[in-house]
């Protein structure tokens, strides 16, 4: 066990250091010289030299991405152009709203499809399977900023229940886990319903194998494999989903953040994209990296505690 | 529910069928598995027809037959386990409780505590995230019988008594750190650990390798004879039913066409089908006299390394020898049989000599020339070099026809024949092993096993080869079909003077198709010489061991001039 995580950490790594390469360089050879753009069309060309060395794209390519690299090594994301404030500022404000809305959103969405998943797989082939497909085909086929806004008609302005859109803070945490109530339902419907799917086709899997009839063998009720044969092997495709569907949620939240006026991660990317402010796309980007690698990690080590076969080293 | 079954119903006294003082066993008036006139349709499709028989307490009754004769179905259904759309009329009785009308509650109480079972794939039949000695204990926690503590003693106890040494295979271990015959071990005593008194073995050896299977099979003979308990035993394996079952029921189709005392069934064989089936099981192919040629296939010290995962990443690699410096020759015409048990290197051996697997030391050669030139085989080698596999329904893509699958090698011609002299080409393939040419617009699914091992030889004749690999090309086939391969293998042989390596684990099959044997283990050639010399006066442990382990047909006629043994492999 210890080997295999020793293992996934050198990976993480590496992956980590490949990932910042890659995201410098593309920064670096989109066209477009920031200096200029956030002077304007009509600047003189020697205050735009002023600028590019203040910011420092006068260095050679190597050394910006090493003060880069080290910068945010000792937490320093750098200065953003245009708002001229440290990015790890900014990105630290957005992040206590995003993650919590990410974290409110995947529990929401495991705490549906789970039992969704399972309840249909049991009941295979008859009406309560069916109704559950049917429930998932509509949850994947609707967009989820459509169903935000049924929501927002229906909870805020109805039913006067949440509030349409805005973020208080933290400085209430129950006022603030109400306002991110509706955002993080509309981001959960949908990865609820694919999340179910996965479930359901796995623990189906699973329940046609050897060992279950094994299982049957020795006494145990139809629902006695499934709970305690079936499960566990069944999670390791749901573990992968969840996976993939966390570090979705933490970045790919922009539409909702948009409907509900969220001050969240994925607004702070598009705005600074929008704006030229490539220090802070930069930064943020490299940090949903770390963010999907941290946790492609932590999905491996849950595959080592559901699957003993994994834990070797391979 | 708190009351177990066997409190409910001590000594079977609640049921009619045994009603009034406990009688011994033997005489009693209904036997512990009492079936009769049982038929089973699924989907209006009949499975089982009048099958009809009893096992008395403390004896083993062997159900034998091909595949598809409904063995294992009559087995699930003495466990009640019948797949949910099967439907069932007449009797099924055990302990004189009729299984096929009692409630799903009721059998699941008497699932694992009176009938316990045992599979025939212990590489799947375990749960794969589960402890061993957790999945032991939970047969017995299910029903309630004992406390945590007791339970934990008693699996400790029933691991020990088949055989898993607590030392050497703790129950904390999972499957996966156990070998075939060790997780069959778990298995069976998962089904003993409440002593039941039906224990069911659907071909519980069937997976194993020949020496293990002997310990395996004397294991389960001892556990009945000791415990007391009654087995159904279900094999395809003519030898392995001899050995061990008192008596013996003969399934076709469906129905059990003969049954009785194993010796009288033995001596008599009065049904035709029990014939062909012992007919078939000693069937040695007619092998026509060769004098070998010059040689063709030279493989010289061949040694084949796996690199194993490293400890952590900055271990050093490590490697695993799978074949170490394997030397031997195939001279044109001969017929070279490869034994060993599984994990012993002849699979990858025989993969090194189609150039599928690159080697660290030594060179194989035919005719002279390196099979594989700068890492990659030789075209014109390697369509002189075919191969037959051992499954005749994973080695073909489903959705090709018959003629394609066949045409396959033609891609390994510079030249390869187009239009009607394909169309020969794949009409004469399809002749010479027995098929017509019209089946070559078929599609793959139409063919039954043997069938389809049939076209995988004619997929291997096409471009006319010197040297044919049969990698356990029989292995999967029911005994009657094997001996018509095995008769078609040495055909081939004696019009086409083919020269083949037969890779088997099936002692009796090399005995019957080869001239030449090489007994491999641990990736060496432990001996080799002359296949009946070999077979007769095994002169390494290993080969002598592999011997005396492998079951064996009594001799046709019983107390006949052969010797008590039995009929030599």
């Amino acid at each position: 066990m210890l080997g295999y995580a020793l293992k996934r950490l050198t990976s993480l790594a590496v992956s980590l250091l490949v990932a910042s390469l890659v995201i410098f360089l593309v920064v670096e050879v989109a066209p477009g010289d920031p200096a200029s753009y956030m002077l304007g069309m009509n600047a003189q060309p020697d205050t735009v030299a002023a600028l590019r060395s203040e910011l420092g794209l006068d260095l050679p390519k190597w050394q910006r991405y090493l003060s880069w690299l080290g910068g945010m090594l000792s937490g320093d994301f750098g200065t953003s152009y245009t708002y001229r404030t440290p990015v790890a500022e900014m990105v630290a404000e957005r992040i206590t709203v995003s993650l919590p809305l990410a974290l409110y959103a995947l529990g929401l969405s495991t705490l549906i499809a789970l039992p969704a998943g399972i309840y249909a797989a049991a009941r295979r082939g008859k009406a309560g399977d069916a109704g559950v497909i049917g429930a998932t085909q509509l949850g994947i086929a609707i967009p989820n900023f459509w169903f935000a806004m049924l929501l927002v008609l229906l909870f805020a302005l109805k039913l006067r229940w949440f509030s349409a859109g805005g973020f208080p803070g933290w400085d209430d945490p129950l006022m603030a886990m109400k306002s991110l109530t509706l955002p993080a339902v509309a981001l959960a419907l949908p990865q609820a319903a694919i999340l179910a799917r996965v479930m359901r086709s796995s623990l189906i899997d699973i329940l046609s194998e050897d060992f279950i009839r094994t299982a049957r063998a020795k006494g145990l009720s139809r629902r006695q494999a499934l709970w305690r044969h079936g499960l566990r092997n069944a999670l390791i495709p749901v573990l992968t989903i969840l996976g993939l569907q966390f570090s979705f949620l933490l970045a790919g939240a922009i539409i909702i953040e948009q409907v509900f006026f969220l001050p969240g991660l994925g607004r702070l990317i598009f705005q600074s994209i929008t704006q030229r402010d490539l220090i802070v796309v930069e930064s943020v980007v490299m940090l949903l990296v770390f963010a999907v690698i941290a946790v492609n990690f932590l999905t491996d080590m849950a595959y080592a505690i559901a699957d003993p076969r994994l834990r070797r080293p391979r | 529910m708190s009351l177990s079954s066997r409190q409910k119903y001590p000594g079977g006294r609640g049921a009619p069928a045994t009603r009034g003082a406990e009688p011994p066993v033997r005489q009693a008036p209904e036997a512990l598995l009492h079936v009769e006139g049982l038929t089973l349709t699924i989907g209006g499709t009949a499975i089982l027809q009048d099958v009809s028989m009893s096992l008395p307490q403390g004896q083993i009754l062997a159900l034998t037959g091909e595949s598809g004769s409904g063995k294992s179905m009559t087995a699930l259904a003495a466990i009640g386990l019948l797949p949910e759309r099967a439907e069932t009329s007449g009797r099924l009785r055990l302990s004189g409780r009729d299984l096929l009308t009692l409630p799903e509650r009721e059998l699941c109480a008497l699932r694992g505590r009176e009938v316990g079972m045992v599979f025939q794939e212990p590489m799947t039949a375990l749960n794969p995230v589960q402890r061993i000695g957790d999945q032991v204990m939970e047969t017995i926690l299910i029903h309630r019988a004992m406390s945590r503590a007791g339970a934990r003693a008693r699996a400790a106890e029933v691991m020990a008594r088949v055989g898993l040494d607590p030392e050497r295979i703790p129950p904390t271990r999972y499957p996966h750190e156990l070998s075939g015959g060790q997780r069959q071990r778990v298995g069976i005593a998962m089904a003993i650990a409440l002593r039941p008194k039906l224990l069911i073995a659907d071909e519980p050896t069937t997976a194993l390798d020949v020496t293990t299977q002997a310990q395996i099979l004397e294991l389960l003979t001892g556990l009945v004879r000791e415990e007391g308990m009654a087995m159904l035993m279900i094999t395809h394996d003519l030898a392995v039913v001899a050995g061990m079952a008192d008596r013996i029921a003969v399934m076709n189709a469906g129905r059990i066409v003969e049954q009785g005392p194993t010796a009288q069934v033995l001596a008599e064989q009065r049904h035709p089908y029990t014939r062909q089936l012992f007919e078939a099981s000693r069937h040695k192919a007619p092998l026509a006299p060769i004098t070998p040629g010059e040689t063709q296939l030279s493989v010289q010290d061949a040694v084949r390394d796996y690199p194993l995962p490293r400890e952590h990443p900055f271990a050093p690699r490590r490697a695993f020898r799978a074949v170490k410096g394997v030397s031997f020759d195939i001279r044109r015409g001969e017929r070279i049989g490869l034994v060993g048990e599984s994990g012993c290197g002849k699979s990858t051996l025989s993969r090194a000599i189609l150039g599928l697997e690159p080697l660290q030391a030594g060179q194989i050669s035919l005719d002279g020339k390196p099979i594989l030139s700068h890492g990659k085989p030789d075209p014109a080698l390697r369509r002189r070099v075919q191969v037959v596999f051992q499954d005749p329904y994973g080695s073909f893509n489903p959705r090709h026809s018959v003629g394609r699958i066949i045409a396959e090698p033609f891609h390994l011609l510079p030249d390869p024949p187009k239009g009607a002299a394909r169309q020969t080409a794949i009409a004469a393939a399809l002749t010479a092993v027995g098929l017509k040419p019209e089946h070559e617009e078929a599609p793959i699914h139409a063919f039954s096993g043997g069938q389809r091992q049939r076209i995988a030889i004619a997929r291997a004749l096409i471009i006319e080869p010197e040297l044919v690999i049969f990698d356990e090309a029989v292995s999967a086939l029911d005994v009657r079909v094997r001996a018509q391969i095995l008769d078609l293998v040495a055909e081939l042989s004696r019009t086409r003077g083919l020269s083949y390596l037969f890779v088997s684990h099936d002692l009796s099959v090399v005995r019957s198709i080869t001239d030449q044997v090489l007994v491999m283990r641990e990736g060496e050639i432990v001996e080799r010489g002359a296949t009946a010399e070999v077979f007769d006066n095994p002169r390494h442990w290993y080969t002598k061991s592999l011997m005396e382990a492998a079951p064996r047909l009594p001799a046709p006629e019983m107390g006949g001039d052969d010797d008590a043994g039995g009929e030599p492999l």
